[in-house]
């Protein structure tokens, strides 16, 4: 006789599957990284409760299908050292991922391996780890590491994507032109030359860094500060899957932090409580207030650096399959 | 004259030298290379000790202290012209064996090829030469191989031991200023052996120069020129004629790098460029390393620093190359025999 609280289930990091009686375990890695020995760990799980296999989540965790809804307290005790070693901030010692609504921050390999990234991509989703979990609230966030975004931010919530600000030193440039043509042909053109030197166009400089990539003499360096691109509010979905825009352009760490915890305010203020499974799309209560009154209190204590852009009013596009 | 002595001393003489000369040694930039939170050591002003760094290879040579990447040589207005004013200050230089061979080269191309070139001599003859030594062989070093791994060319060797500074001096005002300290043997620290060995072919004949083993670097070789930046012997320049912006009566002629793998270096008027292929500028470049420059001036121009095979984004081996070479050579000669 099987009597659950699918609701707590949920919340508690586990599927309610389509196999009656099963369950799915869900294994966060926030930020993509972890150490090969926790493997071992997860294969155990997936062998002594679930059916052998294991998925990779499209958000960088691993789903251990095939698990008796009776065993999870077994597997909860399993899964603890690997969230300990994972430092993930956990409510309860011993029960497991305690929420679910937030969804495993994700980042993109980063400046740990990348050459094109322009800051360490985990060391800030595990920092973002720290800051908003646990919480039930649906929130997606990711972070890559330069505008090729590969971890495809620009379809989360909340997407951050590194800049740098290139710093030219003009008497060390001979004029090779490798930036201009790097420039041109990978990114957005945004370079020229005067008197063979370079001029950065500041207003369509992304800050991707391939300047100073392929410069051969150190006449482009990075800035001593990492920026970051804000782009919000990018979604798949049945009624309006839409990308991501700009928010704050050249923002910096500190800001990015205090306006995603500032949006778990607005949401618990404005989110619909009638809303299915409790979960709304942050993205659709902010169609329904109006994106000032988001930016209200998004920005609320907010310290901006004197380079960051603002962008607003900020619009969507996307596909309307909804008819609105 | 050897002598023993303390860092506080050296940086008290560095900061009486500070007055006629400015200092530069390889010093670590930090997050100034080519990747994310990656650092460069180049040359760069320093006025203690302790910003020298001596446990790394330096990614570029100290060449730019004597060829600076952009050097404006003169001013022009409607008739007139003015030379550039040459630096207040002398150059004392921190490098390394190689490197000093590096020097002989630049001199022989910019003091003894035809012509006495103004510029560089006005600074050559106001640069001295502090020598770093080398205990252990770094990455991609084959000084061993070019005969460059010791050298006496030097105004003073000086080493941090500890609390200690050796220095040997070869200069009046260093032995003047250490007349008080402790006198003691020094001998530069030198490697006997580098992991890479290189064998260079005594002659190339002119009939490889179209062979296809050049072909496979054309392929690889992306042209960015980083091998010829960081090479302590390429010297080629080229000429930029600035009008100034706001008024196109006035400018200056400025000097700049050149690199022989760069697109443009064989640009002619008209437009004509006459080695567009990767693979015969790697061959032209090559070749003049360990080849021509020998037959010219009796030594290679190569002097082993490994720089090249360090910064290569391709991982092409200047090394490498020049041992497939040899067995291309030995192969073809066999044959003709």
């Amino acid at each position: 006789m099987l009597d659950l609280n699918t609701k707590k289930i949920k919340k508690n990091a586990y599927r309610v599957t389509k196999v009656r009686g099963e369950t799915a375990s869900r294994v966060r890695v926030p930020g993509g990284l972890l150490t090969a020995e926790l493997l071992p760990l997860i294969q155990n799980i997936a062998e002594t409760f679930g059916n052998g296999r294991i998925h990779l989540t499209t958000r960088q965790g691993f789903e251990i299908p095939g698990i008796k809804y009776t065993d999870m307290d077994a597997v909860n005790a399993l899964l603890q050292p690997i969230i300990d070693k994972l430092e993930i901030n956990q409510e309860i010692p011993g029960k497991g991922y305690t929420s679910a609504g937030t969804r495993n921050i994700s980042a993109c390999i980063g400046s740990n391996t990348c050459p094109f990234a322009t800051y360490n991509t985990t060391n800030f989703a595990q920092k973002m780890e720290k800051e908003i979990f646990p919480n039930d609230l649906h929130f997606k966030v990711a972070f890559t590491g330069c505008a090729n975004d590969c971890i495809k931010t620009r379809m989360h919530d909340f997407g951050i994507i590194g800049m740098t600000e290139p710093q030219y030193e003009k008497e060390r440039c001979m004029g090779c032109q490798a930036c201009v043509k790097a420039c041109k042909k990978k990114s957005v053109d945004a370079l020229s030359v005067e008197n063979y030197r370079i001029v950065r166009n500041t207003e369509k400089c992304v800050g991707c860094g391939e300047c100073v990539i392929n410069c051969p003499t150190r006449a482009w360096t990075r800035s001593p500060v990492t920026y970051y691109r804000l782009v919000i509010m990018g979604r798949t979905g049945k009624r309006n899957p839409r990308l991501a825009e700009d928010f704050l352009v050249w923002a910096t760490e500190d800001a990015i932090i205090k306006i995603i915890k500032n949006t778990y305010g607005f949401v618990n203020n404005y989110i619909d409580r009638e809303a299915p499974g409790g979960k709304e799309h942050i993205g659709y209560i902010i169609d329904r207030t109006g994106f000032e009154e988001y930016k209200k209190w998004a920005m609320e204590g907010v310290e901006l650096d004197p380079r960051t852009i603002v962008k607003g009013p900020v619009y969507w596009s996307g596909i309307h399959y909804d008819g609105k | 004259m050897g002598y023993q002595t303390t860092a506080e001393k050296i940086n008290a003489i560095f900061s009486d030298l500070s007055k006629d000369y400015l200092i530069y040694a390889p010093k670590r930039f930090v997050g100034d290379g080519t990747f994310t939170y990656i650092d460069t050591i180049r040359y760069g002003e320093i006025t203690d000790l302790a910003e020298i760094e001596f446990a790394e290879k330096s990614n570029y040579s100290f060449k730019e202290v004597l060829l600076p990447i952009s050097e404006t040589l003169f001013y022009f207005t409607e008739n007139e012209m003015k030379e550039a004013d040459a630096p207040k200050k002398g150059a004392i230089v921190f490098l390394r064996s190689c490197d000093l061979h590096g020097l002989k080269r630049m001199d022989t191309i910019y003091l003894e090829n035809g012509g006495v070139d103004t510029y560089y001599k006005r600074l050559r003859d106001h640069t001295k030469f502090i020598l770093m030594g080398c205990e252990n062989s770094f990455e991609n070093c084959f000084c061993v191989s070019m005969g460059t791994q010791t050298s006496e060319d030097y105004d003073a060797y000086l080493k941090v031991d500890g609390d200690n500074v050796l220095v040997d001096s070869r200069w009046d005002y260093l032995d003047a200023a250490l007349a008080g300290a402790t006198q003691a043997p020094v001998i530069a620290d030198s490697v006997t052996a580098n992991d890479t060995v290189v064998t260079i072919p005594e002659t190339v004949p002119q009939t490889l120069f179209d062979d296809p083993f050049w072909e496979e670097y054309g392929n690889r070789c992306i042209a960015c020129g980083r091998c010829n930046f960081v090479c302590p012997t390429c010297t080629c320049f080229t000429m930029q004629d600035i009008f100034y912006t706001d008024n196109g009566k006035a400018g200056e002629r400025r000097r700049v790098w050149a690199s022989c793998h760069v697109d443009g270096y064989t640009d002619m008027a008209g437009g004509h460029a006459f080695r567009n292929d990767k693979g015969q500028r790697m061959r032209f470049k090559v070749l003049h390393k360990v080849n021509d420059y020998k037959r010219r001036f009796g030594t290679h121009m190569c002097i082993g620093c490994g720089r090249c095979d360090d910064v290569c984004p391709e991982y092409i081996s200047f090394a490498n190359c020049i041992n497939r070479l040899n067995t291309l050579v030995n192969d073809t000669v066999k044959e003709e025999n």
